[in-house]
C-alpha cells in the first residue's frame, strides 16, 4: 500500500499506541497536518507557542509513563521546542518530537525558516533523526518510540523535509527495531545483588534515596516491600518525591539543597546509603567530598553512565529499578533497626523543618497546606521552578504514586502551565492543580487559552510575590539585598487575566480566604485560577549554600514568640 | 590519580551525524581527546574509531561510559590497559638543499620513514609509527626547518585475538556488564 510520508506518520503513530498530539502547524509540517483529519483517532490539541506543546507532552509522558508527542514546523516552531526537549532529556522523560524542515533541495541554503535542528539538539536529545526519504519514516518512528521509552528514557527528536511528507513510499510498519549499539540492561548483576544484600544486613544505619528512576520504573510496591523488610527510612530526592507516600513511619522527606535539615543530618549518619534510579545531583549532594562522609553506597541506576558519575560507588548495580529490587527483595533478610529510627526521631525533634510558621500575612506554606488538606494529598501537583517549587515539594505531603510533577535537572521555570495541561490530558479523572511563581506563569500563560479552547480543567494556584522569589533570595544572603532585576512592579492583574481568558479568576489575600478559595476552584466546572498575593519576601528555609555541606546550613531563625503551625 | 594517555576504540553505525554526536559529546562533557582517527572497518556499514585521550582513570571510564550512552556507538573498548599496537601516518614538509638532503635522507632511513616528494628547496616525508616515533623524527627535522606538517591521528589494535568482530558479537547482549562487575 502506498501513501504519502505524512500519512506513514500518523499511520505509524496509531501503531504506536499514540491518542493525544501537542502541536502547531506552519509551512514545513502543513503536508503532514492536512492528513490529520483522515485519522479522527488521534487527538491533536492546538497549542499557543511551541514550548507549550513540548512541556505539555513532557507532562502526559510523567503521569501516563506513555510516550508524549508533540510536532512543531521548522525554524522556530523547532527551535521553540528546545526548553522542552532538555528538560526531558534532563529528567528522563520519554517524548517524542516531529518537526517540519524546509524542502530537501534548500536544506543547507539558509532558506526562510530553514534551523539545523537535529544538529541543535544533537546534545539534548537521547537520540534524533533527519529523515530524507518517506520510505525511512516508519523504521525512524518505531526505532524512536523504543529508544525514547525503553532503557533511561528520554526524547527522540524527527526531523522530517516538507516535500518528504508528500512522497510515496510503500507502508509497512516494522516489528521490530534492529540496533546494535542499543541493549539496555534490565536485570541486576546476581552477584551484584548478593553484595548490595551483604552490605544492607551489615549496616546499622541505611537509609533509601529514592530518585525518580524509582517512578519510571513504577517500583512503587518493591520499594515499600525493601523499605519495610529491611526497616531503611526512604529519603525522595525531589523527581523521587510520590515513588513512597509521605504518610509512611519510614518517610524521610527530600535531602539536599532545600531539603529537610533532618533529612540531610541522617544522611551525614548514615553508614549506607542505598540510591535508586537517581543521578546525585549537586543539588542533592552539596559539596561532593562532605556528601554522606560514613556510608557506603549503592547505586542501582539503569543508565551505566549515571553510576560512579558523582558520588564514589561501593556496590554498582545496573537495571531496571523495579527488576533489581525484585531481585534485591528476595536476597535481603528482614531487619530491624530501632536505634536508629529513634537517632533519627531525635533529629528530627531537634530540626523540625517540616514545621511552618504561624503568621497574621499570608505566606506560602500556609497555602500549600491547606492545599493539601482539602486535596487529601491526592492531587497531582504540577510546579514551575523556585521557592514555591520547593515548598510545595516540602510541605504538600504526597501520598498517591507518581502525583509530583517538576522540572528537576533543567529547572526551567513556565514548565508549571503547560505542563499541567499535559498532565490533565493524560490524567483527566484527577484533580490537577499547578502551583506556579508569578515569575514562570508570566512565561507560558499564554496556553490558558488552549486550556480554555479544550475545557482542560487544570486549577491554578499562583503564589505570587511580586518578585523572581529564589533569585531575590539569594540576593538576600549573598549580595546584602541588593535586589537587581527581580522585582516586578507591576504584575498584571491575574484574575482579570483569567477572566479575559474564560476562565474563573479569585484573589486571595487573607488567609480566611484560603480554603474557600481552593473549594470554590475545586468546584468550578472549568479552568480556573487563584491568584495568593503573599510575603513579598518570604524566604525559603532550610538552605544549604551551593557547593557545601551541612555544616552550612541554614534554618528558618526561631523569633521567642513565634507559634508554629504542625 | 596520574593523568596519563589512553587508548580508546569504538566501533560505530555509519549513520550521518555519527561523528559529530561523538566529538560534540567530548565537547559538552570536558573530555580532552589529543586525537581521533576514523574509517572503515571489517564490517559493511560500521566505521571504527580510535581515540587517544588524557586522564585519570575515573575520567576515562566516565568517557567509555559516555560513548556507551550514543545509540550508534555499538562497541566501546579502553585497549590500553592491554597490550595494543598503535600507529600513526605524518607526511611532513623539510626545507631541503643539495647541501643537506643526504643528511636528511640519512635520517630518513634510520627511521625507516619515505621520502614522497623531492623539490629544489624542499622534502616530504612520509613515516608511520607510534606517537613516540613520529615526535622523535619530527624533532630531529626541526633542525633543518619543518614548513608543514599533517598527522592522521592514531589507530589502533590489540594484539592476539582479543578484539575484533568475533567479539563483538559475543559480547554484544550484556555490554554494559562489565561496568556492573567493575
Amino acid at each position: 500500500m502506498k501513501l504519502t510520508g505524512g500519512q506513514i506518520v500518523c499511520e505509524s503513530l496509531i501503531r504506536e499506541g499514540v491518542a493525544v498530539i501537542f502541536g502547531l502547524p506552519g509551512g514545513a509540517n502543513l503536508p503532514l497536518y492536512q492528513t490529520l483529519p483522515q485519522y479522527p483517532q488521534i487527538r491533536h490539541i492546538l497549542v499557543r507557542h511551541e514550548q507549550g506543546a513540548g512541556h505539555a507532552a513532557d507532562g502526559y509522558a510523567r503521569v501516563t509513563g506513555k510516550v508524549g508527542v508533540a510536532w512543531a514546523t521548522s525554524g522556530p516552531g523547532a527551535t521553540n521546542l528546545v526548553t522542552p526537549i532538555t528538560t526531558a532529556q534532563m529528567d528522563s522523560v520519554p517524548m517524542v518530537c516531529i518537526t517540519g524542515q524546509v524542502a530537501r533541495s534548500s536544506i543547507g541554503t539558509d532558506a526562510f525558516q530553514e534551523a539545523d535542528i537535529s544538529g541543535i539538539t544533537l546534545p539534548i536529545t537521547k537520540h534524533n533523526y533527519l529523515v530524507m526519504h518517506a520510505s525511512r519514516i516508519a523504521e525512524t518512528i518505531k526505532e524512536a518510540f523504543y529508544i525514547a521509552s525503553t532503557g533511561r528514557p528520554g526524547p527522540v527528536l524527527i526531523d522530517i523535509p516538507k516535500d518528504v511528507f508528500n512522497e510515496e513510499a510503500e507502508f509497512q510498519y516494522p516489528d521490530e527495531v534492529d540496533l546494535p549499539g542499543y541493549k539496555p540492561v534490565l536485570d541486576g548483576h546476581p552477584s551484584q545483588i548478593k553484595r548490595a544484600a551483604r552490605l544492607i544486613k551489615e549496616a546499622e544505619r541505611p537509609l533509601i534515596l529514592a530518585g525518580h528512576g524509582v517512578i519510571l520504573s513504577k517500583a512503587y510496591e518493591e520499594l515499600k516491600e525493601l523499605a519495610e523488610k529491611a526497616q531503611i527510612p526512604v529519603i525522595t530526592t525531589l523527581l523521587g518525591i510520590s515513588s513512597f507516600p509521605e504518610n509512611h513511619v519510614l518517610s524521610l522527606g527530600m535531602p539536599g539543597m532545600h531539603g529537610m535539615a533532618y533529612t540531610s543530618l541522617a544522611i551525614d549518619d548514615a553508614d549506607l546509603i542505598v540510591g535508586l534510579g537517581l543521578r546525585f545531583d549537586d543539588r542533592v549532594t552539596g559539596k561532593i567530598s562532605t556528601f554522606a562522609p560514613k556510608a557506603k553506597v549503592i547505586h542501582v541506576d539503569m543508565d551505566p553512565s549515571a553510576i560512579g558519575k558523582n558520588v564514589k560507588v561501593t556496590v554498582p548495580i545496573v537495571g531496571d529499578v523495579k527488576r533489581v529490587l525484585r531481585q534485591l527483595n528476595q536476597a535481603v533478610e528482614p531487619a530491624v533497626h530501632l536505634g536508629w529510627l529513634e537517632q533519627i526521631e531525635e533529629i528530627k525533634r531537634a530540626h523540625p523543618s517540616n514545621r511552618i510558621r504561624e503568621t497574621d500575612s499570608l505566606i506560602p506554606q500556609f497555602v500549600i497546606k491547606q492545599l493539601a488538606e482539602v486535596t487529601e494529598g491526592k492531587a497531582i501537583v504540577v510546579t514551575g521552578v523556585g521557592q514555591h517549587q520547593m515548598w510545595t515539594a516540602q510541605h504538600y505531603g504526597f501520598i498517591e504514586p507518581n502525583s509530583f510533577i517538576s522540572s528537576g535537572g533543567l529547572g526551567a521555570m513556565g514548565y508549571e502551565v503547560p505542563a499541567a495541561m499535559g498532565a490533565k490530558v493524560g490524567r483527566p479523572d484527577k484533580t490537577v492543580w499547578s502551583v506556579a511563581g508569578d515569575g514562570g506563569f508570566q512565561m507560558t500563560m499564554s496556553e490558558l487559552a488552549t486550556m480554555v479552547e479544550n475545557d482542560i480543567q487544570v486549577k491554578f494556584a499562583i503564589m505570587n510575590n511580586r518578585f523572581l522569589g529564589m533569585v531575590r533570595q539569594w540576593q538576600e544572603f549573598f549580595y546584602k539585598k541588593s535586589y537587581v532585576a527581580t522585582h516586578y512592579t507591576h504584575n498584571p492583574d491575574f484574575v482579570k487575566l483569567a477572566e479575559a481568558f474564560g476562565m474563573l479568576g479569585v484573589r486571595v489575600t487573607d488567609k480566611t480566604q484560603v480554603m474557600p478559595a481552593i473549594q470554590q476552584a475545586m468546584e468550578y466546572n472549568g479552568p480556573a485560577l487563584l491568584d495568593f498575593m503573599v510575603e513579598e519576601e518570604e524566604n525559603l528555609y532550610p538552605m544549604i549554600p551551593p557547593g557545601t555541606s551541612t555544616a552550612q546550613l541554614i534554618e528558618e531563625p526561631v523569633e521567642e514568640k513565634a507559634k508554629w503551625h504542625r | 590519580m596520574a593523568q596519563m594517555k589512553h587508548t580508546i576504540t569504538a566501533l560505530v553505525s555509519d549513520k550521518p551525524a555519527v561523528l559529530s554526536r561523538v566529538s560534540s559529546l567530548f565537547r559538552r562533557r570536558g573530555f580532552n581527546i589529543t586525537s581521533l582517527a576514523v574509517g572503515n572497518c571489517e564490517i559493511p556499514g560500521m566505521s571504527r574509531m580510535a581515540f587517544v585521550v588524557e586522564g585519570d582513570d575515573g575520567i576515562v571510564e566516565q568517557i567509555t561510559k559516555q560513548l556507551r550512552t550514543l545509540i550508534d556507538v555499538i562497541k566501546v573498548s579502553d585497549i590500553s590497559k592491554a597490550d595494543f599496537v598503535s600507529r600513526e601516518l605524518a607526511l611532513i614538509r623539510v626545507r631541503a638543499n643539495s647541501t643537506n638532503r643526504s643528511e636528511i635522507i640519512q635520517l630518513v632511513d634510520i627511521f625507516r620513514a619515505n621520502i614522497v616528494d623531492v623539490a629544489p628547496e624542499s622534502l616530504i616525508i612520509e613515516v608511520t609509527g607510534d606517537e613516540d616515533k613520529i615526535e622523535s623524527i619530527n624533532d630531529l627535522l626541526k633542525t633543518f626547518g619543518v614548513t608543514e606538517m599533517i598527522r592522521t591521528g592514531t589507530v589502533a589494535m590489540m594484539r592476539g585475538m582479543a578484539g575484533g568482530t568475533e567479539e563483538t558479537q559475543a559480547t554484544n547482549l550484556p555490554r554494559s556488564r562489565s561496568d556492573a562487575t567493575s
